[in-house]
């Protein structure tokens, strides 16, 4: 019998990483002299969100999901549109801001709940383009529905943000360190989902859904179950997009905000948990190099997806752990040579 | 928001009646034409050709610049319809035709980066503003009267024309050595090409005749809706949404899906203009869910 440890059990290892990439975050918040990483890094965060949140449908069920920037964008909207209504901050005071919080991440996991009860019926393409046609609803009904969400102009006249538990949401670093929370939060709630058993029975679909099937695995009930999780957490991207810039949009829910992100978990690597991170990132530094040099950034980002869909084939964490596992057997290949003649 | 009351007032008059439906028809003729490039593509290539729009919108355009440099609206159809067909094989040789065998994470990508720069193109070349045709000279002549209310030559021209082309190809699929060889060489392309057959060549023919008719309808639509960059998006969603509605691969599902989503499109407009996509969305998820297969598909699994 093993010691006990109690770091020993992947959760909480996981939790434990988590709470110190926490307290990193907080500690660049200190003493991060400008705003301008901070306010770089809170928009990392809400995409990070979006693309986690996706990987756990991509990566790791095996769902090309088309249509995730309505979760995303759902999550800014109701935020927003709860911390509009006065009568839910007189009522909920100094906690309308956790409540509205947690009213996103609820209100937005029951929509794709719904959303992904019917998508999962489908197999691949046409789950794809199920997602996309959901997504392109959800903006119509909110290009719709003027009174209530401004319509094409965005939920205007500013978001109020009552203060709680000493975090006043308007000073940049109390906005920064509310972000880092809900980023880390989400990630590490990805991250357990993944370690736990139910990541194993997505895998399992994703690897072979008959199998999985056979295995006793409601491989519906795990579709949809995972869609619900994804929808939910991506919610929480749109919370802090929605307190950074006071406002929501419904550019946030247009069809190129969910391409994007499927590129970026391609791009940053799809076969590794932090990849669609390092994605992020890497979009981010080749949207602004596309912009010293021109304002077609459309046209430069078509160009690198062919780029790296048709010459390089994978993303970067994969190309980087072929690259090792090729620097393993490299000398082993060089021993053979020797012995070869 | 709800108009009701308009709705009603039209379905009592003829002449509103006669006038929406044949709105209907052609909203629904265009949406067969795209819908019908996607099957085929998909029916024989089995890539979904997620970048169809594009090449809607690409028709619509070069129609434009077509029917203003010559003045016939005839050639600028063709020339629609041949641009379409031109990029469509350039697209398939270059990008397409190496995802056939990846997954479809990579097909989409491709096609997606494929949407991006031809959105960008087009904003270049012709400018983000709305660009509008008008009704081509050739069809400036006084409109059918039929029963109280007006069709005009324009519909008939553009529902005669998509009917024709779209069963000319299915025609052609089915019947024709053309399409024998690419149906075979769907099935077995190593086969095929041990008799002496250039499959890639067919491939990419068969690509761009799907893509083709993509343009002729962007070149049919130009007259009677505006231009604008971004444009293929929702005929795309659309389409896709007939091909649901119809059954996948079946082509007299796919004619009365679209009909059936153009009539309610164009009588949607006037009685609850806000909810028109909603509509379409519950008329697909009922589908879906009681009728799985689509209304004349006939296989049941998908």
């Amino acid at each position: 019998m093993t010691r006990f440890h109690p770091f020993a059990h992947p959760f909480a290892r996981a939790a434990l990483l988590a709470f110190a990439a926490f307290c990193g975050f907080l500690l660049v918040g200190a003493i991060s002299p400008g705003t301008w990483l901070l306010d770089t890094l809170t928009g990392l965060f809400a995409a990070g969100l979006l693309v986690m949140s996706l990987h756990l449908l991509i990566g790791y069920t095996g769902l090309i999901s088309f249509g995730h920037a309505a979760y995303y964008a759902s999550g800014g909207y109701i935020f927003g549109m709860v911390l509009q209504t006065p009568a839910f901050v007189a009522a909920c005071g100094p906690w309308s801001v956790p409540l509205a919080t947690l009213l996103a991440f609820c209100g937005t996991g029951l929509f794709a709940l719904v959303v992904g009860s019917i998508c999962a019926r489908l197999s691949e393409i046409y789950f794809a383009f199920l997602t996309l046609a959901f997504q392109m609803l959800f903006v119509s009904i909110i290009q719709g529905l003027v009174h209530y969400t401004g319509g094409d102009q965005g939920l205007m006249g500013g978001i109020p943000r009552p203060a709680f538990l000493g975090l006043d949401l308007v000073q940049v670093r109390d906005r920064y360190a509310f972000s880092a929370f809900l980023f880390v939060a989400g990630v590490l709630a990805v991250r357990l989902i993944t370690l736990s058993s139910f990541g194993a029975s997505l895998r399992m679909v994703r690897d072979n859904e008959r199998r999985a099937a056979f295995l006793g695995v409601n491989t519906y009930l795990v579709k949809v179950l995972a869609f619900t999780a994804a929808g939910s957490i991506a919610s929480l991207g749109g919370v802090v997009l929605a307190v950074f810039t006071s406002a929501a949009y419904p550019e946030w829910a247009s069809w190129s905000v969910s391409g994007e992100a499927i590129f970026m978990i391609m791009l940053g690597g799809l076969h590794s948990f932090w990849g669609p991170l390092v994605g992020v990132v890497a979009m981010r530094i080749i949207n602004d190099l596309t912009l010293l040099y021109t304002t077609h950034t459309e046209m430069a980002k078509g160009l690198a997806i062919l780029f790296v869909v048709l010459v390089l084939k994978r993303g970067i964490l994969d190309w980087l752990a072929d690259w090792r596992k090729a620097r393993h057997a490299a000398p082993s290949v060089k021993e053979q040579d020797h012995a070869a003649p | 928001m709800l108009d009701l009351d308009a709705l009603l007032n039209c379905f009592s008059a003829t002449s509103c009646l006669v006038t929406q439906t044949s709105t209907g028809i052609i909203i629904g003729m265009l949406l067969f034409l795209v819908a019908s490039g996607v099957t085929l593509i998909f029916g024989v290539l089995h890539v979904v050709n997620f970048a169809h729009g594009a090449f809607y919108m690409i028709g619509a355009y070069t129609a434009w610049s077509a029917y203003t440099a010559t003045g016939s609206y005839y050639l600028a159809v063709l020339a629609g319809a041949l641009s379409a067909a031109v990029i469509g094989i350039v697209f398939e040789r270059l990008a397409i035709s190496r995802v056939y065998k990846e997954n479809l994470l990579m097909q989409l990508l491709v096609c997606y980066a494929f949407v991006l720069v031809a959105d960008d193109a087009v904003k270049m070349i012709w400018g983000a503003e709305y660009l509008a045709m008008g009704i081509p000279a050739e069809f400036r002549v006084p409109p059918y009267r039929f029963a109280g209310g007006v069709v005009p030559p324009f519909y008939v021209f553009l529902v005669a024309t998509s009917l024709a082309v779209a069963i000319a190809c299915l025609l052609l699929i089915r019947y024709s050595r053309f399409g024998k060889i690419v149906r075979a060489a769907a099935q077995n392309a190593s086969m095929v090409s041990v008799l002496g057959i250039r499959v890639p060549v067919y491939f990419a023919a068969l690509f761009g005749l799907g893509c083709a008719l993509a343009g002729m309808a962007g070149a049919l639509a130009a007259p009677v809706r505006s231009m604008t960059p971004g444009m293929g998006l929702s005929i795309l969603i659309d389409s896709f949404i007939v091909t649901v509605i119809g059954g996948m691969g079946s082509i007299p599902g796919a004619l009365l899906a679209a009909i059936l989503l153009g009539v309610t499109r164009s009588f949607g407009s006037l009685g609850f203009p806000l909810f028109v996509d909603g509509v379409m969305f519950i008329m697909m998820v009922a589908i879906l869910v009681f009728r799985p297969q689509g209304l004349l598909g006939e296989r049941a699994p998908r």
